[in-house]
């Protein structure tokens, strides 16, 4: 195939992915956009394997079968409350792959370039593998914390921010001494700077709070398109540019809108080491006074059975228990004797962003009945009961009562302007952000302890039960 | 351009076409040359010098009043007498009633008036602050109840005196439209146990915010017919619904029917045996008296009393009754559709426009009513909060302070970029122009994504990011087993999986989008 072609082709391709991105704005044209996205990188892949200088079919096609056979199995497996990992981990590969592409093209001794033009290639190596690793290392670190076999606490070293300035010198001058260095002699030095990135990318990650993880998954995607950028910088590729250049910034826009929701600064949720403030205003804010009420399932379900109108708030403690489908039969039970019962999302609530538009979505709850933070928030002082299920961050009254709370100024959901709230918990341990919550010791507030899936299908049984009893 | 409001000939009308208030905007806003009737607003409490000093000419003589007059507004539909006195060319904007009226529509062709039925303006979002029969309903609504509490001997809200117990009156409201909600929460507020029945079940979220308790058949049936309004029903839940009536009967104190089917007599719901059921001193109001009544008993325009002592109220000109506030209204109504039509300065008889073509039943000589069949429109939403006005201003004081930071920061990258193409070599700025590019399309697109869509977003990217597999793709053909291929084919396989998980688990997750 000509090059002229497979520039065309490219074009292509990178058209079907800007359509892609934009059909996923929308619920309509949701499905159409992932279809435009597969023929994008279908042409993308077939138009490289057919272009003049590669022919290692040898190589390829089997590596081809494999990833595609693994990636099919882990997406037919995925629960869709692990979705989350399973996007951290994917970044993570992409991370690699961009490492691995940066020395591959180091090494390419066919790459044979001078003065400026060398100069500028190796920066982009650098650069590429750089960013690649800090994404896989990063990524992992992402991962780890939301499987929960890493703490999600923030883990910040002291002058943690030092470091980091410490660490970017480090970077710059590696650089400096990579791209001075002949022949292939700059490979220790690329190996430093791997090295170093790798802990840039485990120390940046390691220092966010639990509350900040969809704001990270975020960055680490458009991370993952920083890297796929740079490497067709070294390749002199245009659709790699193009591509990643679309990821970098749509994931970039992500995390913006997503902080924007919190009401902090981008800057702020990478630097701020947020969860380490968090977690030392805790003890004093709550006082041992104050006592929380708790009430059993029966109770609940009295309450509920009295409502005429109903706002569920979820949370990651849904997702975690898997509890979205005994929780819809209880929204239909409730709308079948005529109670209004809506779902209100917070924009940050799980983790990931649209979390659990996602996992109700799943459990086939209709979509026009959930609804959004600035939708919902002026309805809760007409709502009779509010059912708060593993979520505690986003209905924290210390976010508008509070200025000493760290996340004083975060919208959240007022839940407690409703005539009664119930929330459903683990237990009084303090949530994931590790702040406390003074909506628990609200006299309008019960708690409803234990886990939320048995909790839920309990209050499912005695509704059901009652219900046929009245009947 | 002269606009005429004349004086309301009916017996016992009290309304007017305009008030001082609307004179004002109709002359100061809109540009007319407003001429009165001497005498029209006096029913309503405005006198000839009020109009005068919002800038009205008032006369007595109908002559000087309609001669080369334009704009004619009324409130009831003109007499045919009256006809014969509009200027021809003019243009009329008051209740017609065209399905009842023939001889009028004919009389009005016949003299050449553009003629714009206030009664036929469609019932769409766009045409609600004209709509004039929901601003009369709404205070027949209110009215009703008010009635009503002056024919009940007894306290609507029920008290606890330390001379005994008063239990609260209950109130049974049949038909949940305009006036049916008016009637709910005028009766709610003054302290009644308020109910309500409709065909509809899509007004039940109405009616619940409005206090009082929906009342629901075992039998199922929709009874949403075109415009808002109820169609008729089956023999079926005709039966469930008289049942249902029967039962209502023996306990509430006051029933107020609202029931209308357009161009039909109104549905007979409250039968003589049910009058009976009532006690004695209960009122029923029949909104539908002009239209033949709800209930059995109704005599329309009067107050009856059945020899059990069940008052009947009949009367058909409750918005009358508030002719200063219906005036005001209906005066607000006539505003907003002269200003639609252009006012005095752009008049525009655009047949195109659905409001104007919908109210518009006689025209250059010709009848014009019924009008086509509107397009199939989705039932609209109810006009927004204002919300969206205040979040834009601020939008609007951020989006001052963002420019100028942006402007700043452009002019900062444009320096970089300057100083980046003295150097660099010609492939290298290529590159990096597509780069830019592409970030600036990226961020444009995904700026309005929607919140709930954000994790298949973000799958999406994540599987499009795989595109580095080109990368590993162009390193793979040097010699087998050397590094480079082998980095290569790494690239390749970690690449290849995160394109097929990322692809097929978006797949996944928004095939569980469902309305």
């Amino acid at each position: 195939m000509s090059t002229t072609l497979t520039t065309v082709a490219y074009l292509l391709s990178g058209i079907l992915f800007i359509l892609s991105l934009g059909g996923l704005s929308r619920q309509e044209t949701a499905q159409r956009g992932n279809v435009y996205g597969m023929i994008g990188m279908a042409i993308a892949i077939a138009v490289t394997a057919l272009s003049p200088g590669v022919t290692g079919f040898s190589v390829l096609i089997p590596v081809l079968l494999v990833g595609g056979t693994l990636g099919a199995v882990l997406a037919a497996k995925v629960e869709m409350t692990s979705m989350p990992e399973l996007v951290a981990i994917l970044h993570s590969f992409v991370g690699l792959s961009a490492v691995l592409v940066g020395y591959a093209s180091y090494l390419d001794p066919s790459t044979q370039l001078e003065g400026v033009e060398r100069t500028i290639h190796l920066v982009e190596v650098f650069v590429g593998i750089f960013i690649g690793a800090v994404t896989f290392t990063g990524s992992v670190i992402a991962f780890g914390k939301l499987r929960g076999s890493l703490t999600s606490k923030a883990l910040a070293l002291p002058g943690r921010n030092w470091v980091n300035v410490a660490m970017l010198i480090g970077a710059v001058a590696l650089t400096a001494l990579f791209v001075g260095a002949n022949g292939h002699e700059g490979l220790l030095f690329l190996h430093a700077g791997t090295a170093l990135a790798c802990v840039f990318g485990v120390l940046m990650v390691l220092a966010i709070g639990g509350a900040d993880m969809p704001v990270v998954v975020s960055m680490l995607n458009s991370y993952s398109g920083w890297a796929a950028s740079a490497a067709g910088f070294m390749l002199s590729n245009d659709l790699l540019i193009i591509t990643g250049a679309l990821v970098g910034s749509s994931g970039a826009i992500l995390s913006y809108i997503m902080c924007s929701a919190m009401n902090r600064s981008f800057f702020n949720v990478i630097f701020g080491s947020f969860g380490a403030t968090a977690s030392k205003a805790a003890p004093g804010a709550s006082g041992p006074a104050q006592e929380a009420t708790s009430v059993s399932v029966l109770e609940t379900v009295e309450l509920l059975r009295d409502a005429s109108s109903v706002i569920i708030v979820p949370g990651y403690g849904m997702a975690v228990a898997q509890a979205q489908y005994p929780l819809y039969e209880i929204v239909k039970a409730l709308r079948e004797k005529g109670t209004e019962v809506r779902f209100a999302i917070h924009p940050v609530a799980g983790r990931l962003p649209g979390h659990m538009n996602v996992l109700l979505a799943e459990a086939k709850v209709p979509y026009d009945i959930v609804l959004e933070m600035d939708e919902i928030n002026e309805d809760f002082p007409g709502t009779d009961v509010v059912l708060v299920i593993g979520a505690n961050d986003i209905v924290n009254p210390a976010a508008l009562e509070d200025p000493s709370s760290p996340i004083y100024g975060m919208p959240v959901l007022e839940c407690w302007k409703a005539r009664h709230t119930i929330v459903m918990k683990r237990s009084m341990g303090s949530g994931y952000a590790g702040i406390d919550n003074p909506l628990f010791y609200k006299p309008n507030n019960d708690m409803l302890f234990g886990d939320a899936k048995k909790n839920v299908e309990a209050i499912l049984t005695e509704l059901r039960g009652r219900a046929a009893h009245a009947a | 351009m002269k606009l005429a409001i004349l004086r309301e000939l009916r017996a016992g009308e009290r309304r007017v076409a305009a008030t001082p208030d609307t004179v004002d905007r109709l002359k100061n806003k809109q540009g007319f040359e407003v001429w009165l009737e001497s005498g029209a607003g006096l029913g309503a409490g405005f006198s000839d010098a009020a109009y005068e000093a919002a800038g009205a000419r008032v006369t007595a003589d109908r002559k000087i009043l309609l001669s080369e007059a334009l704009v004619v507004l009324k409130v009831n539909a003109p007499e045919l007498t009256e006809v014969a006195e509009l200027p021809s060319r003019a243009t009329l904007l008051s209740f017609i009633a065209p399905a009842k009226n023939p001889e009028l529509l004919e009389a009005l062709r016949q003299r050449g008036v553009s003629t714009l039925a206030m009664d036929m303006v469609p019932r769409i979002s766009r045409a609600q602050k004209l709509d004039a029969l929901s601003s009369m309903a709404n205070i027949a609504g209110y009215r009703a109840v008010i009635e009503a509490a002056s024919a009940f001997g007894r306290f609507f809200t029920g008290q606890m005196t330390a001379a005994g117990k008063v239990p609260p009156a209950k109130v049974l409201v049949i038909g949940a439209g305009v006036a049916g909600l008016a009637a709910i929460g005028a009766a709610n507020s003054l302290g009644a146990i308020v109910r309500a029945f409709d065909t509809r079940p899509a007004v039940k979220d109405q009616v619940k915010s409005m206090g009082a308790e929906f009342l629901e058949l075992s039998v199922e049936e929709d009874g949403t017919g075109q415009g808002g309004y109820a169609k008729e029903m089956s023999p079926a839940f005709i039966a469930a619904e008289m049942e249902l009536f029967r039962a209502q009967a023996r306990e509430v104190d006051i029933i107020i029917t609202t029931a209308l089917i357009p161009g039909r007599p109104a549905p007979k719901l409250i039968l003589a045996d049910m009058v009976e059921l009532l006690r004695p001193g209960s009122v029923i109001v029949d909104l539908a008296a002009e239209a033949g009544g709800n209930c059995e008993g109704t005599v329309p325009g009067q107050l009856v009393t059945t020899p059990r002592g069940v008052h009947i109220v009949g009367f058909t000109d409750l918005p009358s009754r508030m002719a200063p506030t219906s005036s005001q209204l209906y005066g607000m109504n006539l505003v907003h559709f002269l200003s639609d039509i252009g006012g005095a300065q752009k008049w525009n008889l655009n047949l195109e426009d659905e409001v104007i073509r919908g109210a518009l039943v006689t025209h250059q000589e010709q009848i014009t009513w019924p009008p086509p069949p509107p397009p199939k429109v989705v039932e609209a939403q109810k006009a927004a909060p204002a919300l969206p006005a205040k979040a834009a201003l601020s939008d609007e004081e951020k989006a001052k302070a963002k420019s100028r930071q942006s402007a700043l920061g452009l002019a900062l990258v444009s320096l970089a970029l300057l100083a980046l193409g003295a150097v660099a070599p010609a492939a290298f700025v290529g590159h990096l122009t597509v780069f830019v590019l592409a970030c600036f399309v990226g961020w444009q697109v995904v700026w309005s994504v929607t919140a709930a869509l954000h994790t298949p977003l973000m799958s999406v990217t994540n599987a499009i990011s795989g595109i580095i597999i080109i990368g590993g793709m162009l390193q793979i053909s040097g010699p087998t087993g050397s590094a480079v291929t082998l980095l290569g084919a790494a690239a390749i396989l970690f690449a290849t999986i995160n394109i097929a998980g990322g692809f097929l688990v978006t797949q996944r997750m928004l095939k569980m989008f469902t309305k």
